[in-house]
């Protein structure tokens, strides 16, 4: 690496378009919105920027807490489905033979490719009242309906399609189905380093496979699981689409309450400050993961 | 004690071959892929309630592919995706560039800067680049391609960090030596650049294009920020499809797109492969 | 006392991997017996690793048997085995001190922490590891790091501890020390320790007894001494030390009294007899210290010197054609008259001895009649 000053013709060629780029099209945008949440309304897009605080009192009312606090349970819970789900994959990807490695790794990653909207609606096409899941639990209750009179049993009534979707367990379903692959590859990255020999020697000591994945797996993978929960909290703590499509009316995430104050309520200060405030909280959850991974950096 | 379990155990390692550990993947993969394979199939169903099987058709590509307004989004949308993933590659590599080779007063402040758009939830970008716009006031009625002006730029600005992701990672793996010995051999600084460090750049940038273009074809959020009702990208048109009904021309539209999915990521793939065996024969 | 029962009894074991062409372990049968120190010895890719593996329970045999102290293990996984091993990365746990590394396998049993302590404390001093056990390994050497392997296998008081490559990871000096150490050790805690090396002086100067391993197959099962003198077969000849092999053909076989036709070599006569037919195929391994060089002129001494051969006298001609002086011997590379090369090393008994050849010097050579090992395969 060299100190710009000794070479400032090329400095000067590589850095002036990015920096440039980002100052007028990243950092003024970012800069306006974060004026606009201390201001207040004067007309449609006509803000004053009065340096007032109220648009932070009214984003900690008690309901908007309350949709922030669900943002942050339906994330959490995402992530912890996702881990406990995507964990087993990984160490299955990990162990798998050369043949098929590339295979399992890319059968992850497709999903990831595909279009985010295409994915979201192909899964409400199969929790609809009339989707696909309800389809097929509807033609197995007929099918052991017509065994159970046959076995002494009574005779369900017929089958009541359920509602899967427009609640908060679809919103759940969703999220996990979209960010499992985030979760999946840093995972696969991690214990892919991890030398087998760990494994290996803490077997050889008497431990079972339970606690060799506690004592020494999880330990040694913990950079590459943080990154995975981060990778997979902070998308899904910011998601719009899926609450929107999949959600009902009370599955509403802050996301949504943003899109709102700015394309239907005009509430434009207001909803810059909600936006501010998530991302605070992303930049709360980001700079944990880069304490811990200095930490884990330092140790190993 | 062996007569009861004749099968050989399983080495304690392969955890890929445990019934319980296949069984588990299986799940998932079903899970991952069982709505898209569906989605795929019943668009070829000759039925508009779109549940039971009614034959083979595809009469719903032909609507789809004779919906205006649909294969105009989708125009606009491979129209943004080019124009994006070309100006994104350019700045993610001059970046890359200038990340990995200069030491400079308040680096680490543009490095975080940098990396900002990638980390930024979505709809906190949509929202700064639909105010930043409407504060702009630009015109909006001006003749195609121009009137996608917006949408491209909001969308160069959350590719390029990753391209320079890509392309920063790859000039890790670069031997200054080379450079060196252009320089010793008589290339000045911009010969030694353009002879040795930009092919060594190549898969980096390729990988950095492929990943601009997916990116840009897929975002919703922020061009839904940002389109407005002449300019609309592929995704806001699905979304506002997919808003009122599933429809079996949403299908065929959704099985087009998964398939150009499926071409590039194969072509990316092969690509990958051949430039990974490239190297291995330097 | 059950001296007389194996400790380790491998029966007829053969292990396939998915995909490749040949075995990595055929057929092989092998008794271990208690407080023995064996070492597997090989080139890379004979299978050694595969055995020791199998032994510990991480790879699992495609066909035959495993007993440990009598028991079968086809089914107890390697967590249940009394044996422990010591890997050749050494696997210490980065993310524990060297005295939590030690104490893991005392605390998976449940082992009461006082008693843990005593126990990490005595195996620490076992291997002259005392006064580090809060250290982290990243602040250990590569040496230490193998001590805090050992140790954590030691602690756990197996019946059989399996050290893969144990040294090879180490520098030449402290190499040579731990040998030395290693072989102590095992005396003292009376362990039966079985290693696997594919560098030769190691296993020669540790071993009480060697199994020398060619493509998944045993070429020989001897002590050191055995093996280097009286190797079985090409391979371990040359596998075991260096060595002029030549081929020849027999042509007088009696009980005190042998004699092969080399065309490289000459005639070459020895004082035993061999167990092989008349007229068959043969090689003659001659190792390069067991050659004595005379300068031309001594022709008459070396004669008289040679003559200890009931039939006539090993002895040959040639021209000096390569010289390596190596402070202690001197290794030469000579081409005989038949256009053979042989390498012949002398000791530099005196500081000017390597002065008394230099290349294109002819010379005579002899060797005694018990030298050559005349191989059958």
């Amino acid at each position: 690496m060299e100190d710009w000053k000794r070479g400032r013709a090329m400095f000067a060629t590589v850095a002036a378009a990015p920096l440039t780029w980002l100052t007028l099209f990243f950092i003024i945008p970012m800069a306006v919105v974060w004026l606009y949440s201390f201001g207040t309304n004067r007309g449609l897009t006509d803000i004053d920027i009065s340096g007032t605080l109220v648009n932070y009192q009214r984003a900690l009312e008690p309901l908007y807490l309350g949709i922030f606090a669900k943002s942050l349970v339906v994330a959490g819970i995402t992530t912890v489905i996702c881990l406990v789900v995507g964990f087993p994959v990984a160490l299955a990807i990990v162990f798998s033979t050369d043949r098929w490695k590339p295979w399992l790794l890319l059968a992850i990653m497709l999903p990831f490719w595909t279009n985010l909207l295409i994915r979201t609606y192909a899964l409400m096409a199969v929790l609809r009242t009339e989707g696909y899941a309800n389809q097929s639990i509807g033609w197995l209750h007929d099918r052991f309906g017509s065994i159970m009179p046959l076995v002494g049993l009574p005779a369900p009534g017929a089958y009541e399609p359920m509602n899967l979707l427009y609640n908060n367990f679809a919103v759940i379903l969703g999220l996990v189905y979209v960010h499992l692959p985030f979760m999946v590859l840093p995972l696969y990255a991690a214990l892919d380093r991890l030398d087998r020999s760990l494994i290996e020697a803490s077997l050889d000591l008497g431990a079972g496979h339970i606690r060799t994945l506690l004592a020494i797996v999880a330990p040694l993978a913990a950079p590459g699981i943080i990154s995975g929960i981060i990778i997979t909290f902070v998308p899904a703590l910011g998601a719009y689409l899926t609450p929107d499509l999949l959600g009902g009316p009370d599955s509403q995430m802050i996301a949504n309450v943003i899109e709102r104050q700015f394309k239907r309520a005009n509430d434009w200060p207001f909803g810059a400050a909600l936006s501010f405030l998530l991302m605070y909280a992303t930049f709360i959850a980001i700079a944990f993961q880069a304490v811990k991974a200095k930490q884990a950096e330092r140790r190993g | 004690m062996n007569l009861f379990r004749r099968k050989i155990p399983l080495a304690p390692l392969e955890y890929t071959r445990r019934t319980s550990m296949r069984i588990w993947v299986g799940l998932v993969l079903f899970f991952l892929y069982a709505p898209l394979v569906t989605l795929v199939a019943f668009s070829f169903n000759d039925s508009r309630r779109n549940i039971v099987w009614r034959g083979f058709t595809t009469k719903y590509y032909e609507k789809a592919l004779n919906n205006e307004s649909l294969m105009t989004a989708l125009g606009n949308s491979i129209t943004i995706a080019a124009i994006a993933t070309v100006v994104s590659v350019v700045l993610g590599a001059l970046a890359a560039v200038m990340l990995w080779r200069f030491r400079f007063p308040f680096k680490a402040a543009w490095e975080g800067a940098l990396a900002l758009p990638i980390v930024v939830p979505e709809i906190c970008m949509g929202v700064a680049m639909l105010a930043f716009f409407a504060k702009l006031d630009l015109p909006q009625d001006l003749a195609w391609p121009l009137n996608l002006g917006q949408i491209t730029i909001a969308h160069i600005t959350f590719c390029f960090p990753f391209v320079t992701m890509v392309v920063r990672s790859r000039l890790s793996s670069f031997n200054r030596e080379e450079e060196e010995a252009a320089k010793d051999l008589g290339a000045t600084e911009w010969q030694a650049l353009r002879d040795v460090l930009l092919p060594h750049m190549k898969p980096g940038l390729i990988a950095g294009a492929l990943l601009a273009f997916t990116l840009s074809l897929d975002d919703f959020v922020i061009t839904f920020f940002t389109s407005g009702p002449n300019t609309i990208t592929f995704p806001v048109k699905v979304y506002s499809m997919v808003r009122f009904s599933v429809t079996p021309e949403v299908n065929a539209a959704s099985a087009m797109v998964i398939a150009l999915t499926v071409i590039l990521t194969s072509l990316a793939l092969k690509l990958q492969s051949r430039m990974g065996a490239l190297a291995q024969g330097h | 006392m059950s001296d007389a029962s194996p400790i380790i009894s491998i029966r007829n074991v053969t292990k396939r991997f998915k995909g490749a062409p040949s075995p990595a372990v055929d057929d092989v049968s092998l008794d271990i017996m208690p407080g023995e120190f064996f070492v597997l010895l090989g080139p890379s890719g004979c299978g050694k690793t595969t055995l020791l593996r199998m032994i510990a329970g991480f790879e699992i045999p495609t066909e035959g048997q495993i007993l440990i102290d009598g028991q079968d293990m086809a089914l107890v996984p390697p967590n249940k085995r009394p044996v422990n091993m010591v890997f050749q990365s050494y696997a210490v746990f980065p993310h524990m001190t060297v005295a939590q590394n030690v104490g893991y396998g005392l605390k998976i049993a449940r082992m009461p922490s006082d008693e843990i302590d005593t126990r990490v404390r005595e195996a620490l001093e076992l291997v002259k590891l005392d006064g580090l056990a809060g250290r982290r390994p990243d602040q250990l050497s590569g040496g230490q790091r193998q001590r805090v392997a050992l140790a954590r296998s030691l602690i756990m008081r197996p019946k059989v501890l399996l050290l893969d490559e144990p040294l090879s990871a180490l520098d030449a000096k402290l190499r040579a020390q731990m040998q030395f150490e290693l072989a102590d050790l095992q005396d003292e805690v009376g362990i039966t320790f079985i290693t696997v090396t594919h560098d030769q002086d190691e296993a020669l100067s540790m071993a009480g007894r060697i199994a020398v391993m060619n493509k998944g197959d045993i070429a020989q099962l001897a002590t050191p001494s055995d093996l280097y003198e009286f190797p079985a077969n090409r391979f371990v000849a040359d596998f075991v030390g260096s060595v002029n092999i030549f081929e020849g053909t027999l042509t007088l076989d009696e009980p005190d009294r042998a004699a092969v036709d080399c065309p490289g070599l000459g005639k070459v006569y020895l004082n035993h007899g061999v167990t092989g037919a008349h007229g068959s195929q043969v090689w003659i391994a001659l190792r390069p210290e067991k050659l004595y060089l005379h300068v031309p002129g001594e022709g008459k001494a070396v004669r008289e010197a040679a003559r200890d051969a009931p039939e006539g006298h090993n002895f040959a001609r040639g021209t000096i054609k390569g010289m390596s002086y190596l402070g202690d011997i001197t290794l030469y590379e000579i081409r005989l008259e038949s256009g053979a090369m042989i390498r012949v090393s002398r000791p530099n008994l005196s500081r000017r001895d390597q002065e008394d050849f230099t290349w294109d010097d002819r010379v005579s050579m002899h060797w005694r009649a018990d030298s050559p090992v005349v191989l059958l395969s």
